[in-house]
């Protein structure tokens, strides 16, 4: 009987071993991306752009070329980037404090013009790299380090939910949220990954694939709790569903 | 004999630019710089070039370091409020050795200020202005055909060195028209083996200036390179210095009027000269020093409190009394002040 391999490592994935915390959803959806940088024979002509966050290095785990960005700049980094050189395939990667608070007016204004790049805000509700402090998308009532009473929305605002922000805009192509919340939910998130790689190569425009992924560390909780409450609590206020979709239209 | 054109400061810098191969300007507006980036609007789009008008100036920064990443011509311009939002952005294009071209037509500071002319922006501009070791080469446009000039100059330096170049005007030089003869030559573009994208062939490629515990590393190389621009590209232009008793140190409209002012005490047959700066960073410490063993004292005009005034005293090394005369907060010296200065010298 002669052995097959039915699940190896993909060839645009690096070798070497991650930093990510145990559980954490980065180094799921790195895995997604790498994937379909594979399949859709994308490793010759993608330039990533890697955000201030926890996956700063993600350009250590992909075998692309790729670039760092400001925090919060990605979406800016990557309107000059396809501006520039409009055949490659460009990705921003970032994380909710990146593209949620410091970076609001560079995604929203990249969003609106249509900027044909794409996307992926990982949303895990806190700050992880600088050690666990409130984000814009940290939950009500959540404990962070600058939240030690849990968000009181009353002072501190509410989550922001950027999806729906930007599906007031006339220009974006897709805008869709997925979750990281067990074996379903990453098929569902590759697949929608894939959507808006798709719309990019079409050049149909802006596509941003937000995905609700687990923060074990500072959820404080085990890594399949931290899947659970994804499922059960953050996708409660952060509804998982396909905003906008025209690369059918 | 080659024609001239009668242009703006800024739309002389902006056309020399685009000779020079500008592949990429974003641009956020602000007084008194807006005439370039209309300028930018009308003309790169109409050459099937990238011109975006952002969102801020962050944006516009860092819109230049993506496109700069892709080896393209990048620019983005500015006035003084403007260009210390866009400082960080500075700082990365320097950690990461990319080149950019950034514009600043300076304007009355601090804060909001007015929209006057001003050089109060001296010691941002040449001691790096964002966070971290690094410095900018700046150059010094006193006339609109250096304006033109430097647009070329400041592409070409950036690429040699793979550093940001800023072009430090003032509003008075990018408002005021005088003719130009426009560059007719190729611009010359180096081989960037270092550029992101087409990767096929070759291992990847990364920009980055996150080296943790490691960051000393590219410091090092950082400094290497700007002892060799300290070296080989500090720029100024004498005018009456060989037999002058009395040198006068300005850079850009400064040194216009101080020009005007040598030249009235010279037909007094008092021996003053002029020398002007065109690169701040590096700065013409040599040249300075140089005319030493002939010279009794200085006077630095500046439009600022006294900026450019520590860099010449640093050069002068207290060997010669080191005078100043400044206007602030959009004032600009007169020739006859200038010329009251120079009398107490005397």
């Amino acid at each position: 009987m002669t052995e097959t391999a039915i699940y190896t490592r993909p060839a645009a994935l690096e070798d070497v071993s991650m930093h990510y915390c145990p559980g954490c959803g980065h180094g799921i959806l790195h895995r997604l991306v790498a994937e379909l940088f594979d399949e859709m024979h994308l490793r010759d002509k993608t330039i990533a752009v890697a955000p201030v966050g926890c996956s700063v290095i993600a350009y250590e785990y992909w075998d692309v070329d790729c670039t760092e960005s400001a925090h919060g700049r990605a979406p800016a980094v990557a309107t000059g980037i396809k501006r520039a050189k409009p055949d490659a395939f460009v990705l921003a990667y970032q994380g909710d404090g990146d593209l949620a608070s410091i970076g609001t007016a560079e995604i929203i204004h990249a969003a609106n013009r249509g900027e044909n790049y794409t996307t992926i805000f990982i949303n895990n509700t806190v700050y992880g790299m600088t050690g666990g402090q409130m984000a814009p998308t940290t939950l009500a009532g959540q404990v962070t380090a600058t939240s030690p009473k849990g968000r009181d929305v009353a002072t501190m605002g509410y989550p922001l939910r950027m999806c729906e922000i930007l599906d007031t805009l006339e220009a974006p192509c897709v805008i869709a949220r997925t979750m990281i919340d067990g074996p379903g939910g990453i098929r569902k998130t590759k697949t929608l990954l894939r959507k808006a790689f798709d719309a990019q190569l079409a050049g149909k425009g802006f596509s941003l694939v937000e995905v609700l992924s687990p923060c074990p560390t500072y959820m404080r909780l085990s890594p399949t709790e931290a899947m659970a409450h994804v499922k059960a609590n953050v996708s409660a206020y952060f509804p998982v569903k396909i905003f906008r979709d025209r690369t059918v239209e | 004999m080659a024609k001239r054109v009668l242009m703006t400061g800024n739309e002389a810098l902006g056309e020399g630019a685009i000779r020079a191969g500008c592949d990429c300007y974003f641009g956020y507006p602000i007084t008194p710089q807006n005439e370039l980036t209309a300028y930018m609007a009308a003309n790169m789009l109409a050459k099937g070039r990238v011109f975006i008008q952002s969102e801020s100036e962050i944006a516009a920064i860092n819109m230049v370091f993506g496109a700069a990443t892709t080896g393209a011509r990048a620019m983005t311009s500015s006035s003084s409020p403007g260009v210390s939002l866009k400082q960080e952005g500075i700082s990365y294009l320097a950690a990461t050795c990319l080149p950019a071209v950034i514009v600043n037509v300076m304007r009355a500071g601090p804060g909001l200020g007015d929209i006057t002319p001003s050089q109060a922006d001296y010691f941002q501009a040449t001691r790096g202005g964002g966070h971290g070791d690094y410095r900018t080469i700046v150059l010094a446009p006193a006339s609109v055909q250096e304006m033109h000039d430097s647009a070329v100059l400041a592409f070409e330096l950036a690429d040699k060195y793979r550093n940001p170049v800023l072009i430090l005007a003032d509003g008075r030089l990018g408002q005021m028209m005088e003719p130009l003869v426009l560059t007719e030559a190729e611009p010359v573009r180096p081989d960037k083996p270092w550029t992101l994208g087409d990767s096929a062939g070759r291992k990847k490629r990364t920009i980055r200036s996150y080296y943790a515990g490691k960051v000393e590393e590219n410091n090092l190389r950082i400094q290497e390179k700007l002892r060799r621009v300290e070296r080989d590209e500090a720029r100024h232009e004498p005018h009456l210095m060989d037999d002058a008793e009395i040198m006068l140190v300005a850079y850009g409209t400064s040194a216009r009027l101080s020009r005007g002012a040598v030249d009235a005490v010279r037909a007094e047959g008092v021996k003053a000269g002029l020398l002007r700066p065109q690169t701040l960073y590096p700065f013409p410490s040599e040249a300075i020093r140089s005319h030493l063993d002939h010279v009794k004292s200085v006077l630095v005009v500046e439009m600022s409190g006294g900026q450019m005034l520590e860099d010449v005293q640093l050069a002068v090394e207290g060997k010669v009394p080191t005078h100043f005369h400044g206007r602030m907060g959009g004032g600009v010296p007169s020739v006859a002040d200038i010329v009251e200065e120079i009398h107490l010298l005397l």
